[in-house]
């Protein structure tokens, strides 16, 4: 048995409304979380131009460009898989979801040798084989490159965890309602839009 | 008196000392302890709340009763200088996360929202007992904290204190304020979508209670304020654990940052803390006066102000930090500024008194008790925020006392005054006046004598966080020290006569003190549901006098 939840609502129309809502004022505060970070690292570009100019040139500025590239395409499959949903062909909207959660998948195994290559290269601050730091500043740009890509690689994993949920549940005769399908997909877009800021910022600095 | 509500069901003769509100009411729905630890009542939880923080209150009251008796005599005697840092690490953390943050938004916030807007709960009742849990987790990690040792580097974890040479738990207690964080994240959440989708028909934002406005605004401080505070503790955790230098400058780091980032949630943390109590204290006032508020718009708006411009002065704490000049010069004019919308609210409020038939209860002198140690509080921050002045008073008990004015004169009184203003209405029993008069006292008297000493001692040059002090400045010590048990008298005595009263006290129907609001319309304790019928709201929130007993004529 279990205990039957408190309902407060009337309609379900303004549930989903509320649903909505919900999704909106958390990913603001989601917004000011990578805020801090790159607060952060503006600061460290202001008072460290240089290093931070000369470490950003040993980051892999074609796995990040992959990367860019990989979320955007997976952005643009959950807005159409949205759509669908709204039109109610949820075997597309199935298919869509389930194919932008692959490349949040692809985007992690990129991430993964990207972090594997620094490891070895020495640029991984505290670990690895041998430390390569040409200045402190130096190992403050990395120090910032792990702890913002990292979390935001936390934010992936479980994007990636929602729109196959999401996708899992479009296949049956209940699907997730429309709302609940554009709130997922919102939640992926800011995990792609923080990837468009902490792009620049990290890998087109040199 | 009202019955709407009530249906017929089994009442009297059943249970003899129940009344038929209360067998009918949240609390009598389910006596088991998994109908209390898995509902998702927003009433119910306001009770796990109030439990839990009360608890919390209790072990860091024990750390500050520790320091006032270290502090007696100008010698180390009770504790060492290690454990005295423990003590008000202790002290802090407890206070600010797990008392005075969670305090008036998570125990009435959570219990008077629904009920004032006319909703039957929050909009996401799942999610408001999720946030229990999390706080719960969080206090656990804080306990463990404690019991493994305890933490020394201060309730503000400054860098490179924190990071490299304070010894203790202190990734367990970075820890559980994070933890404790993502709890507030849930509630601002809840309580923006609640107040947005959920009002009755009717209830148009000029008709909302003053309190429901101020908890708009706190709320808004929670969603955006604390996520910041959440990276910065794990950029100190990670530069803890694993060396990753953000805040080291042996490392290329920056530890004035971490004072930035740290206060840029942590300055907007007072008004989490002070908002909830001013709108405690404009239902307070109306309701003793049994006038309509003046300017209520003023009052609203300025809510929002002090939510808005809170976020732009968090740099008045690095004044001598090695903050740029000019950096200061803007955030001194800016921490001026925030205290108008704070000045206009104790004015409204003073003027909604002028020419009213006041009812000098309990909780009215609370309230009254708040405006006065508030505008203390309000008027040493102004000083505060003049940057010669901080110079001089910075890090001495000057600034001790200014924001326990706020906080504790302010903030704690204000949370009594709703204890005894909505106790009637959480549990249906009316309890000793009197009493609660007597311990109104006691707080006022006592909490003066505890920190206003304090002021003169800090404008003398005496430094916070010492354990041992020059002799000239024991007798101020001691008064400050004898204070504090006064202070204690005044917070036991509640604990007494309200528990008391749940049994003994007499039942105290839909609407005691004759005022207005949504929720006195409804029984005390109320039902479940909260309405029978979702209410229709036809006129503003204190339209005085009341022409009928029910709220609503």
């Amino acid at each position: 048995m279990t205990i039957a939840r408190h309902e407060p609502f009337a309609d379900i129309a303004r549930e989903r409304e509320a649903d909505r809502l919900g999704m909106i004022v958390f990913l603001a505060s989601e917004a000011m979380l990578f805020g801090a970070i790159v607060m952060a690292l503006l600061a460290l570009r202001t008072f460290e131009p240089t290093a931070f100019a000369a470490t950003s040139e040993r980051l892999i500025l074609l796995a990040g460009a992959a990367n860019t590239a990989i979320l955007l395409t997976s952005s643009l499959l959950v807005a159409v898989g949205v759509g669908a949903r709204k039109l109610d062909r949820n075997r597309l909207a199935m298919a869509l979801f389930a194919g932008a959660a692959l490349l949040g998948i692809a985007f992690l195994i990129v991430k993964g040798s990207e972090y594997r290559a620094e490891y070895l290269e020495g640029l991984m601050p505290g670990v690895g084989p041998r430390q390569d730091f040409a200045s402190p500043g130096a190992r403050m740009f990395m120090d910032a490159y792990f702890i913002a890509t990292g979390l935001h690689a936390v934010h992936v994993i479980v994007g990636v965890v929602l729109l196959a949920g999401c996708a899992w549940r479009l296949r049956g005769d209940a699907p997730p309602s429309v709302v609940g399908t554009g709130n997922v997909g919102l939640y992926w877009h800011l995990v792609d839009i923080v990837w468009v800021f902490l792009f620049p910022i990290l890998y087109l600095s040199r | 008196m009202s019955e709407a509500g009530l249906t017929n069901a089994p009442s009297e003769g059943t249970a003899p000392r129940q009344t038929r509100a209360e067998a009918q009411s949240y609390l009598s729905d389910g006596n088991s302890l998994r109908s209390w630890l898995l509902t998702t009542d927003h009433k119910r939880i306001a009770i796990l709340y109030l439990i839990s923080i009360t608890a919390f209150f209790a072990v860091a009251a024990t750390a500050a009763a520790l320091m006032r008796l270290e502090l007696l005599t100008p010698n180390g005697d009770v504790l060492t200088a290690e454990g005295y840092n423990r003590a008000f690490t202790l002290h802090g953390v407890i206070m600010v996360w797990f008392f005075l943050i969670p305090s008036i938004p998570n125990v009435f916030g959570n219990f008077l929202i629904p009920l004032m807007i006319g909703a039957r709960d929050l909009a996401f009742p799942r999610l408001n007992l999720a946030s229990w849990y999390i706080f719960m987790a969080g206090g656990l990690f804080t306990l463990s904290a404690l019991i493994f040792g305890g933490v020394d580097t201060g309730w503000t974890f400054y860098t490179p204190l924190s990071s490299h040479y304070a010894n203790g738990n202190v990734v367990l207690a970075l820890a559980a304020v994070f933890i404790a964080g993502w709890s507030s994240i849930l509630t601002g959440i809840n309580f923006i979508v609640t107040i947005h989708k959920l009002r009755a028909p009717g209830m148009t934002w000029g008709r909302l209670p003053l309190f429901v406005w101020t908890h708009y605004a706190t709320a808004l401080i929670l969603v955006l304020a604390t996520p910041v505070l959440a990276v910065t503790l794990l950029l100190v955790m990670a530069e803890r654990v694993f060396g990753l230098g953000i805040f080291d400058p042996a490392l290329g780091g920056d530890p004035l940052l971490f004072e930035h980032l740290f206060w840029f949630y942590s300055h907007p943390a007072v008004y989490i803390m002070v908002l909830p109590a001013m709108g405690v204290v404009s239902e307070l006032v109306t309701a003793a006066a049994h006038k309509k508020l003046f300017g209520y718009w003023f009052v609203a708006y300025s809510s929002l102000a002090i939510a808005t411009i809170g976020f732009l002065v968090w740099g008045h704490h690095m004044f001598v930090s090695g903050e740029s000049m000019y950096a200061s010069t803007i955030f001194s004019f800016l921490s001026l500024i925030v205290a108008v919308p704070s000045a206009i609210k104790v004015y409204n409020w003073t003027a909604t008194l002028y020419k009213g038939s006041i009812a000098l209860n309990a909780a009215f002198l609370f309230a009254m008790g708040f405006i006065g140690l508030f505008v203390m509080g309000g008027l040493t921050g102004l000083m505060l925020a003049l940057l010669a002045i901080d110079v001089h008073v910075h890090d001495t008990y000057f600034v001790v006392a200014h924001f326990h004015y706020i906080m504790v004169g302010g903030a704690v009184t204000a949370f009594l005054g709703a204890v005894h203003f909505w106790w009637p209405k959480m549990f249906g029993r009316m309890y000793n006046e009197v009493w609660g008069r007597i311990s109104a006292a006691f707080i006022f008297i006592g909490f003066n004598l505890t920190f206003f000493p304090q002021f003169l001692l800090g404008y003398m040059g005496m430094p916070r966080r010492y354990h041992v002090y020059p002799p000239e400045f024991q007798t101020l010590n001691v008064l400050s020290s004898a204070g504090a048990s006064l202070l204690g008298i005044g917070y036991v005595l509640p604990l007494i006569y309200l528990f008391y009263s749940l049994r003994n006290g007499e039942t105290a129907g839909d609407n005691p003190w004759h005022v207005t609001g949504l929720e006195w319309t409804v029984p005390s304790p109320p039902p479940t549901h909260n309405f029978e019928e979702a209410p229709v709201v036809v006129n503003g929130p204190y339209e005085y006098p009341l022409s009928h007993d029910s709220s609503i004529a």
